[in-house]
């Protein structure tokens, strides 16, 4: 039984659609149930199949019996069933919180939005799960398709910013797919782990068409997660989309799309290819560098909350590329713990832009005065968040950058370094730029052309959003504390997979 | 030259296509034209994955009808040996199941090089699925997006927009 949890991770929301599908028509009260009965499943398999990975190392799973390099592999290890658990956790939240937002705003729309959610989540694990790189092209495919779905689902301009993440989308996968057929030109073969052995093996570190394969698999993922000069059509799309769909999507397809590039630069082709044989770490990084800064200065410009976000995770793809680069261990561990603190705290602060957009309104950050005296317990909520973007210790926003400056230093990188602080600091200005306007602007201060629409505050009345959108935010507020918390627990295993990657740590 | 041009003529065809696609995508304004450089890209990709399946003198990756025979005798000499353990042996023994390679050593040896490799255009089945459904769900946005905007060029669309948000 327990040899099974990989596949029931997936196999939990991929019926729980279907299922949907059949059922929701008939009685469109069963969707809500069955999704999160789906999402709670899959996060049971996930916390079971991390806890077997750290008790026995690594899982091997052939699907079907077909052994590699003939099948389809599931290999996971420690790596990957961090990722799992951050995606069906985070999926889980954000389906609690659907609830509300579905009826709110696409009620006509809910079945479809349900079966395209499930799926994304299917696909996002998926990604994560597989140990095949034809296999990983196809699940990307799929979790773009229901992200275009389900970004195109929202507002009037939501549409627009959709067509522009297809057409964006489908040059990035397409670019991954030609790199994968240089891949397999070489080496015959499909499966990670095979085709690392056959690059080292069969000596061809100084082939060109690895060479040609590895950068056109790097340029598809990163158009995938708007690494910056590629990141033009994340903030529209992002902030465009409905809430409900947002949720699900910002804080995990571009952590899920580092996650790949990690994957593809440790597993396929090996550290001591990437970072020993290419010349690119440096400019890679300095790409990084220009990636957080201009993401960064972006967001400073914003007025909208959520195309703020938007930028911020512009931003902050730059931390994790950038220290996935800098080519030391302690670097990596940043870029892969930083991966499990974004997603937290992206989920949390869309979260609370959604609860202030559909309950009290406010879109634009000007109009968010008295907040914390009409909605407490959801301004707690954002301030953690805020405080972890920041990075203010013992949030988990704290540890990953303290992991990232230290690889910057020992990597004697100072731009990432001074970049890294700079990023703080603009994101210091602008939350508390919010804190300050939401708590100590009066709340009677005229409205702007009545971009507000008013809820009758009267005086200091609370008015707090239905329990089903204000626990999952408490829930990703605490998460964010406890990850710091933990944060040794995280790196030791992340420490585990990287020296068993061959990514040895700094000489003591 | 020859050697340069004609021999690789394929992959010469897939990277011109694929920049007729990339400049579509890009360059054109109008969503439809977009869309028609999005399909001319993934269709140079499909152009490019059939391509490394080929060999020469190759032929299609079905065993050839005397060796397919050839094994079946000797899967059924074999079964009067080995008194028939199953019956599934009937359909046809795969060439690499034991039973086959274990003959008397009189079967024909299957040469790979005979065949083309058939994975390349496995793969380009589930890439062409994929063409086929990215297409129908950005005609499916281009739809609503015509339905609010009244327009398919691009800047006419950005202008309404523009308008409509104040």
């Amino acid at each position: 039984m327990i040899e099974q949890f990989p596949i029931f991770v997936l196999m939990f929301p991929l019926f729980g659609a279907i299922l949907v599908t059949l059922l929701g028509f008939w009685k469109q009260r069963l969707a809500f149930p069955i999704t999160l009965i789906a999402l709670g499943g899959s996060l049971f398999a996930s916390v079971e199949t991390l806890r077997a990975t750290v008790e026995a190392g690594d899982i091997v799973y052939y699907l079907g019996g077909w052994p590699r390099p003939f099948g389809i592999e599931f290999h996971i290890d420690q790596l990957n069933a961090i990722v799992l658990l951050v995606i069906s956790t985070s999926a889980f939240l954000a389906g609690v919180y659907s609830k509300r937002t579905a009826e709110l705003e696409t009620p006509e729309k809910t079945i479809p939005f349900y079966i395209l959610y499930l799926l994304m989540v299917t696909a996002l694990l998926g990604i994560t799960l597989t140990g095949d790189a034809f296999n990983l092209y196809v699940l990307v495919e799929v979790s773009s398709l229901t992200g275009y779905a389900l970004i195109a689902m929202g507002s009037r301009r939501a549409a627009f910013a959709a067509f522009r993440y297809v057409i964006m989308g489908t040059i990035g996968a397409s670019f991954y797919l030609l790199g994968v057929g240089y891949l397999y030109i070489k080496t015959g073969s499909l499966n990670m782990i095979d085709i690392r052995e056959v690059i080292h093996g069969a000596d061809l570190v100084q082939s060109p068409s690895i060479q040609v394969a590895f950068i056109f698999i790097m340029i598809g993922l990163w158009i995938k997660m708007a690494f910056f000069p590629l990141h033009a059509w994340l903030p529209n799309a992002y902030s465009f989309a409905p809430i409900g769909s947002a949720c699900l999507i910002a804080p995990l397809v571009t952590k899920v799309t580092v996650y790949i590039m990690i994957r593809i630069m440790i597993t396929v082709f090996g550290a001591d290819y990437v970072f020993g044989s290419l010349p690119w770490s440096e400019i890679v990084s300095w790409l990084a560098v220009i990636a957080i800064i201009a993401g960064s200065i972006m967001a400073l410009a914003q007025t909208d909350l959520r195309r703020m976000l938007g930028f911020l995770i512009v931003a902050e793809v730059g931390y994790m590329v950038g220290g996935a680069w800098l080519a030391n261990q302690t670097g990596l561990i940043g870029s892969i713990f930083h991966i499990v603190s974004d997603a937290f705290m992206t989920l949390c602060l869309f979260l609370f832009a959604g609860i202030v957009f559909l309950h009290a309104g406010v879109r634009r950050i000007r109009d968010m005065q008295g907040l914390f005296h009409t909605m407490p317990v959801t301004m707690f909520g954002f301030t953690v968040g805020a405080l972890a973007m920041i990075g203010v210790p013992p949030t988990c926003g704290f540890f990953s950058k303290w992991y990232l400056i230290n690889g910057g230093i020992e990597a004697g990188h100072w731009g990432f370094v001074i970049a890294l602080l700079v990023s703080s600091l603009i994101n210091a200005i602008l939350f508390f730029r919010i804190i300050e306007i939401a708590y100590f602007e009066p709340i009677d201060a005229p409205d702007h052309d009545g971009h507000r629409k008013t809820h009758g505050h009267s005086g200091t009345k609370i008015s707090e959003a239905p329990m089903s959108m204000l626990l999952p935010l408490c829930v990703a507020a605490l998460s964010l504390v406890l990850i710091g918390l933990f944060n040794h627990e995280i790196v030791v295993l992340i420490k585990d997979f990287l020296v068993s990657a061959g990514m040895p740590g700094p000489p003591s | 030259m020859e050697e340069l041009l004609l021999a690789r003529l394929n992959y010469w065809t897939y990277i011109i296509l694929m920049m007729i696609g990339l400049y579509a995508m890009i360059g054109k304004r109008n969503l439809i034209k977009k869309l028609i450089g999005m399909s001319i890209f993934q269709s140079a990709i499909i152009l490019f994955f059939v391509s490394i399946g080929v060999k020469r003198d190759a032929t299609i990756p079905i065993l050839k009808h005397e060796i397919v025979h050839a094994y079946h005798e000797g899967a059924h000499t074999e079964k009067g040996s080995a008194e028939a353990k199953s019956t599934s042996s009937e359909l046809g023994p795969a060439p690499s199941e034991p039973a086959g390679r274990h003959g008397n050593g009189s079967l024909p040896a299957i040469d790979p090089q005979q065949y083309e490799n058939p994975l390349p255009h496995v793969l380009m089945l589930t890439a062409i699925v994929v063409g086929v459904s990215t297409l129908g769900v950005a005609l499916a946005i281009v739809q609503s997006i015509y339905r609010e905007c009244g327009s398919l060029e691009e800047d006419i669309i950005l202008r309404r927009m523009e308008l409509r948000d104040d």
